[in-house]
């Protein structure tokens, strides 16, 4: 420990009786989280300043006249830190009683309930009894605008929301108004924060029920909610997400921090377009035959009679139209499939892009970019071109009339002719909804959408990153690359792939992008590979 | 003597103009001496007037009571940047009207002390913050400062000296938090005034993110006589540590209350039965708040032997802060008294910090349980208690200046408290 010490830009100081190494320039507060313990803290967040107003986080520091806000004192070297000091646990019992004194205490309704950081530290170290017998002054809620709504009764004005438009939004819509106990928080002008494209932030970053989202008001409670580690589907930005999730469907989405996307942040956009997730109308269960004549069957079956099929084709010409909401493990296994069966004279992928990309100014990493799919970057990895226009709409001439192998993957072709893949000798549809133009498709099968399965996207900065299984599949839909990978595997000899790990690795072994990665090594979170570097 | 009253133990220094309209102009000032005080600053140099004021022992007026030559000597030498004097005049602490007498008779004296200041500092502006309902202040001042403008004493090339200070007067809004010196700085850069974490110190930090050093206007005005007759003239009054004259303002219930300026150290009981002409009524003293609102409140054995320096009162248990001295007599009830104190703090939380936020606000509405006779003795035991969390946990000090008097007065005046509690009496209600 000495020698470090010594190094210029470390510093060595002891939190309850730990010794710690921390860079210069270390807060406490981060300091003592190094080291497992967590000092209770409202106004500080680490992605905006630190006001060090809530006063929940002094600690007692040996030498120091007074408590020092954990927030915005500095480690330095030798000192002797105590978070759990008796002057330190009376003052948070202290604080916590004062937050107690006008707060509704109405959990039983709250939408934070359970995810609290009030209810959590009162529970921790306040006081069993309340002192405070006097009536509770009273703000009521109001409509912020955008899909945020404000509790001021539960507020602590710890102003992370002001500070949120102000330093990272670049648009400072919100502020405190009035002073001591009748100070709220409010909006400067009627229009509140409608329009304003990451507004949504300021209720993942409140650290009690004082903002909440309409959209998810009153819908679940916290612990019911499965939490699944995920990726923004919704632009290819690719923000790094949890799924929240009950009885199978998916309740919100929420950012998951990762400092190389998105930092602590998503855009609105992205945060509100999940439903589609949960839609019904799903395709439950592998079709073999045209239109007219399909019959429900079981992937045995199904995959007996499209094998039959693929190997009295084979060296065909396939034409592939993919989707950029496919994961690589599925692209990938698709495209090999394809060459395994005959030659691939198109493979393209159709994206819906805006006209502009929409920035957070105070976290430049993060952009709501135009490409409104997740895996675009991985799409041309793997060989496939873009087509048709900025709705994704046409471009898929050729393919309607192919007269050999057809695979869609996706696409749910809602803009193409009723005779779309009509004259193809063999028409395989992959797809997750019932589509008009799948009706000439000699084999539909059934596979997962991003949420109920694992696999990988290539972000914009050609980050790749893993996204897990967050919800069942319907019927018997099954992973794009498990039906592929073992179609791939029973023409070509081998084991099928056994998980979307498996698949990334053969992915892995043969497109240099890929090149020593893995799930393992993307972890959760991300990994760019090593010729984007070059 | 037009100026309310005046007492022959009092030493004018500060107050020598008071009362005299024709001190409010160039002319008139300089017949008291006005300007030889910068006018040796400029020529003695920056360094000898600092070490000037750091020799006569000079306290800051405005409460603290810290050496203003030291907080001066903070100030960078040549660190490229502007740097700012401002001038506290944001008076409102409870009981106080010295500066508001100060600008308004001798508004001349403030602007010599302010060039004095940001001679001293190397500061090319000054921002004078000026409370929110200082009217007829504010309209003296900057009369006074036109004048001065005009005269060539402020702005380029100052009295020929090649040195140049701009002044500008800002007036508040009319909240108490913004005379909290980083509160007024946020106040004047047109923030919310919310007084900010030190470190940074105004001297690396102030306003505009700029070195700054902020003094309270009798400390500025008390600056070029000073400078102009030397430390030692000035430490011929008052105490080893705490020399000079000082205003004392006071209230309450005594036959003549003003401002008098008299040199520290002055018996506490003389002021009031001497200089102030005793009690009202002849009535018996109860208490007294020797320092403005914020300072523990004093029983009437506290004051027998208290002399008005900053240790002489700090002795006797309680902070000499501006010097308001408040004097109540025995009908005072001490529980309103304190409740509508609790109120004014409540009112005048900025709301950054919980402990004042909550605190100051509870406290109120547990004093006026008590004051309407629904209050239980532990309430006692919870004000203490609140009154402990809220001492030291925030970033300013105002809910340590509630704290101070709630403390005291329960410890000093529980018989008061009791006798609401237990028995629905009001003391001293007639």
């Amino acid at each position: 420990m000495a020698d470090s010490s010594r190094r210029a830009d470390t510093v060595t100081l002891t939190i309850d009786g730990h010794e710690v190494n921390v860079p210069k320039g270390t807060s406490l507060l981060h300091a003592a989280e190094t080291l497992g313990i967590e000092v209770p803290h409202y106004c500080y967040h680490p992605g905006l300043s630190a006001p060090a107003q809530c006063r929940i986080c002094l600690v007692e520091v040996e030498g120091a006249p007074k408590l020092q806000p954990s927030c915005v004192t500095m480690a330095q070297d030798g000192q002797v830190v105590h978070t759990e000091s008796p002057s330190a646990k009376r003052m948070r019992q202290g604080v916590l009683e004062f937050y107690l004194v006008n707060h509704p205490l109405d959990c039983p309704i709250c939408d934070m309930s359970g995810e609290c950081k009030l209810q959590d530290y009162v529970f921790d170290e306040g006081r069993e009894q309340g002192r405070a017998r006097e009536p509770k002054r009273v703000f009521g809620r109001d409509d912020f605008g955008g899909d945020v709504l404000y509790y001021g009764d539960r507020c602590v004005m710890c102003t992370r929301c002001v500070r949120f438009m102000d330093e990272v939004a670049h648009d400072a819509r919100l502020t405190v108004v009035e002073r001591g106990d009748r100070a709220v928080i409010d909006t400067f002008f009627e229009s509140g924060l409608d329009d304003a494209s990451f507004a949504g932030n300021v209720v993942d970053i409140c650290p009690v029920g004082a903002l909440v989202s309409k959209d998810f008001l009153h819908k679940a409670r916290a612990w019911d909610l499965d939490h699944t580690p995920s990726i923004c589907p919704n632009c290819s930005q690719g923000c790094n997400i949890d799924l929240h999730a009950r009885d199978n469907l998916v309740q919100r989405l929420k950012p998951r921090e990762n400092q190389e996307v998105n930092g602590h942040w998503m855009c609105d956009y992205g945060r509100a377009n999940y439903e589609w997730i949960n839609r019904a109308g799903r395709i439950e269960s592998p079709g073999v035959g045209r239109s007219g004549k399909r019959r429900a069957a079981d992937w045995q079956t199904a995959l007996g009679a499209l094998l039959d099929r693929l190997r009295e084709s084979e060296g065909a010409g396939v034409r592939i139209v993919g989707s950029p909401l496919a994961s690589n493990e599925a692209l990938g296994t698709l495209h090999r499939l394809g060459r395994a069966v005959g030659t691939v004279t198109e493979s393209v992928f159709r994206c819906r892009r805006t006209e502009d990309e929409d920035p957070l100014p105070g976290f430049p990493l993060l952009v709501r970019r135009r490409d409104l799919a997740p895996n675009v970057d991985g799409a041309g990895i793997l060989g496939f071109e873009r087509a048709g226009s900025d709705d994704a709409t046409g471009g898929l001439g050729a393919a309607a009339s192919h007269d050999g192998i057809l695979v869609v993957l996706g696409d749910q072709l809602g803009d193409q002719p009723e005779d779309f893949g009509a004259d193809a000798s063999l028409y395989v549809y992959l797809g997750t909804f019932d589509s008009p133009a799948a009706r000439n498709a000699d084999f539909v099968l059934p596979v997962t959408t991003f949420a109920e399965e694992d696999g990988t996207f290539v972000n914009a900065q050609g980050r790749v990153q893993r996204f897990e299984q967050g919800l069942q599949a319907p019927g018997s839909a099954r992973p794009a690359w498990l039906v592929l990978g073992a179609l791939l595997a029973a023409l070509e000899g081998g084991n099928p792939p056994g998980s979307a790990a498996d698949a990334f690795a053969a992915l892995a072994a043969e497109y240099a992008a890929f090149a020593g990665l893995s799930h393992d090594a993307i972890g959760t979170a991300g990994a760019v590979p090593e010729p984007a570097h070059a | 003597m037009a100026y309310p009253y005046r007492h022959d133990k009092e030493v004018r220094v500060l107050s020598e103009g008071f009362g005299d309209p024709a001190a409010r102009t160039v002319e008139g000032w300089k017949r008291y001496g006005g300007y030889q005080g910068i006018a040796r600053a400029l020529e003695i140099g920056r360094d000898a007037t600092i070490d000037e004021v750091k020799n006569s022992g000079l306290r800051g007026r405005g409460g603290a009571g810290f050496p203003t030559g030291l907080k001066w000597s903070f100030m960078p030498k040549d660190s490229g940047r502007p740097h700012y004097m401002l001038c506290n005049a944001d008076e409102s602490e409870p009981g106080t009207f010295k500066d508001r007498e100060i600008i308004r008779w001798t508004p001349h004296q403030l602007i010599e002390g302010c060039l004095v200041g940001s001679y001293a500092i190397g500061a090319s502006h000054c921002y004078i913050y000026l409370r929110g309902e200082f009217f007829e202040t504010t309209n003296v001042l900057a009369r006074a400062l036109e004048e001065a403008y005009e005269k060539g004493l402020v702005g380029r090339d100052i009295m020929g000296s090649g040195v140049d200070i701009d002044m500008t007067l800002h007036v508040g809004a009319g909240a108490y938090i913004c005379g909290e010196e980083t509160g007024l700085m946020n106040s004047l850069e047109g923030r919310r005034g919310e007084p900010r974490i030190k470190p940074p110190f105004p001297a690396a930090v102030g306003a505009f993110g700029m070195p700054s050093t902020i003094n309270n206007v009798e400390t500025l005005a008390a600056t070029p006589h000073i400078v102009r007759h030397g430390a030692e003239w000035y430490r011929q009054w008052g105490t080893e540590k705490s020399p000079g004259t000082k205003l004392f303002c006071v209230s309450g219930h005594v036959n003549r209350p003003g401002n008098y300026e008299l040199p520290l150290g002055f018996p506490m009981m003389e002021l009031i039965e001497d200089v102030c002409g005793g009690m009202r009524d002849g009535k018996a003293l109860k208490a007294v708040i020797p320092g403005g609102s914020s300072v523990p409140i004093m029983s009437a054995d506290d004051c027998r032997s208290c002399t008005l320096c900053y240790e002489g009162v700090e002795a006797a248990g309680s902070l000499l802060g501006c010097a308001s001295v408040i004097v109540m007599d025995e009908n005072t009830d001490i529980v309103k008294q304190v409740r509508r104190m609790a109120y004014f703090y409540a009112h005048e939380s900025c709301g950054q910090c919980t402990p004042c936020r909550e605190g100051t606000a509870w406290a109120t509405r547990i004093l006026r349980r008590i004051e309407d006779g629904l209050g239980t003795e532990d309430d006692l035991d919870t004000l203490i208690e609140i009154s402990e969390q809220m001492t030291g946990t925030t970033i300013c000090v105002l809910s340590d200046s509630l704290a101070m008097p709630i403390i005291s007065s329960i410890e000093k005046f529980r018989e008061d408290y009791l006798a609401l509690i237990r028995r629905g009496e009001r003391v001293g209600a007639a």
